[in-house]
């Protein structure tokens, strides 16, 4: 028998509660701007809750063994990662967007999509992995020139982690060369990724205030009929 | 010829492991299934003998055993902290590790692999637990297709008395996590009814070999002995007619 797998993008239930999602390579800025969105989002009274990729307790000394001792592949990497992804759905967002409250995420299911497949797993297998995480309310795609991000990346860092560099896909005994190659297959992968799911694009490579004022209102009609805390808008 | 032969093999269940080549696997892998308390664990045991015996190198796996992920797990139930489907995930890791770093090894370099439950028992955990079926299914799409899977097939009233005999009710073994019953008892025999009616549903979809492991240990042990003899027996004679025919 051949298994054929279902896929993402089919979880769409009826909570309360908004999730907004970040995406792109490092050094896109998308950290930053979804940092200055949660405190916009605070001081006009939502309740709001940040959520970071790997994050879980658990798991996250698994992880870190693996890539310390490099006993992941591209399937361990996988799992893991979507292991620790399930884990911090079921326990940091399921029960906030049950409860109503504006969940921002650094980093969602198109990362594994697009950093899994980069590194030689099947996209439909990957797809599947995923297939019952929620599709968020809306999510955004920081687009950013190859070289733009490299530079912020390369220019402010030191030293480069084995896996953030791709090292274990052999593509260049040089870990900085091997992080360029490994970002543009990546890339690569989110442009798929883009048109796939219908990211909401924003030009990354725009000043930080005009790309959050972008950003905000792109928001602001997801935001009706959503309860606000009064209270914690007043202790600002 | 005999390459040719051997290529043919193996295969996965769907997308397999990426970057793999299947070709230069020459060695056997024989998954022995069943439930918790079956008594597996002997069963291995004493085929590894028979097989030394008789001249094969033999290699074992079993669940949890992985450099990766067994002592996350370990920590994950102690606390019994994480989410259903963060379990099955970090037990599909666990699985992923020991395919690529045991099994894969040993069957390239000409070994029979013993393996101690595969993704059967793991999949019909998962169903249990609330997991859809065809998700974990195409989870555990990158595992290959054994040579073959004896199952170990007992029921719920035969299983008890190995159970008490063999220390009592484990708390994972008895759904407890579930809860299936008002006490350990009630739980253990609910959930081992629903693990052997999936493993029962598996065992007619991926064609395993069932064997009624109710009989005498030695019985059982004796039959799946002759079992696994006789399906290596024929392999090699597909060796060799292979290798005259080239």
């Amino acid at each position: 028998m051949s298994i054929v797998p279902g896929t993402y993008g089919g979880n769409r239930p009826d909570w309360p509660g908004r999730l907004f999602i970040v995406e792109g390579i490092d050094g896109s800025g998308k950290s930053t701007q979804l940092t200055l969105l949660s405190q916009w989002l605070r001081s006009e009274g939502y309740p709001v809750v940040f959520s970071e990729w790997n994050s879980s307790p658990i798991v996250r000394e698994t992880t870190r063994h693996g890539k310390k001792k490099k006993l992941l592949t591209p399937l361990t990497f996988s799992l893991i990662h979507a292991t620790d992804f399930h884990d911090r759905v079921e326990r940091e967002i399921i029960p906030f967007l049950k409860g109503g409250a504006i969940v921002l995420a650094d980093r969602y299911v198109y990362t594994a999509f697009a950093r899994d497949v980069a590194r030689g797993v099947d996209p439909r297998w990957v797809r599947s992995l995923y297939r019952f995480a929620v599709v968020p309310t809306r999510a955004f795609y920081f687009r950013t020139p190859l070289e733009v991000a490299l530079k912020r990346i390369l220019s402010g860092r030191p030293k480069l982690k084995h896996y953030e560099a791709g090292m274990d896909l052999n593509l260049h005994v040089d870990v900085q060369q091997s992080y360029r190659m490994f970002q543009a297959r990546i890339l690569q992968e989110y442009e798929h990724i883009v048109d796939e799911y219908d990211l909401t694009v924003m030009d990354a490579t725009r000043a930080i205030e005009t790309q959050q004022r972008q950003l905000r209102k792109a928001i602001k009609p997801h935001l009706v009929g959503l309860r606000r805390e009064l209270e914690e808008a007043g202790r600002d | 010829m005999t390459e040719e032969v051997l290529s043919r093999r193996f295969e996965s269940y769907g997308e397999g492991v990426p970057n793999l080549d299947p070709t230069d696997l020459t060695g056997w892998l024989i998954v022995v299934e069943g439930t918790d308390g079956v008594g597996r664990t002997t069963h291995v045991d004493h085929l590894r003998e028979v097989l030394e015996r008789e001249g094969y190198a033999v290699a074992e796996t079993g669940l949890s055993r992985s450099d990766l992920a067994a002592e996350g797990i370990k920590l994950a139930k102690e606390g019994n902290t994480l989410g259903s489907n963060a379990y099955n995930l970090f037990y599909a890791t666990d699985f992923a590790d020991r395919l690529e770093r045991q099994i894969l090894p040993a069957l390239r370099a000409g070994f029979v692999m013993l393996t101690d439950r595969y993704t059967y028992s793991l999949i019909a955990r998962a169903i249990v637990r609330g997991a859809d079926p065809d998700w974990i299914k195409s989870v555990y799409s990158f595992a290959l297709k054994p040579d073959a899977v004896y199952y170990l097939r007992i029921q719920v009233p035969d299983l008890v008395p190995r159970v008490i005999m063999n220390g009592g009710f484990d708390y994972w073994e008895s759904g407890m996590d579930l809860p299936m019953g008002q006490d350990l008892f009630d739980s253990f025999v609910n959930y081992q009814t629903r693990v052997i009616e999936e493993l029962d549903t598996l065992a007619g979809e991926y064609a395993f070999e069932t064997l009624d492991a109710t009989r005498p240990v030695e019985e059982t042990a004796h039959d799946l002995a002759e079992r696994v003899l006789e399906l290596l027996r024929k392999r090699a004679h597909t060796d060799e007619a292979g290798s005259t025919g080239g």
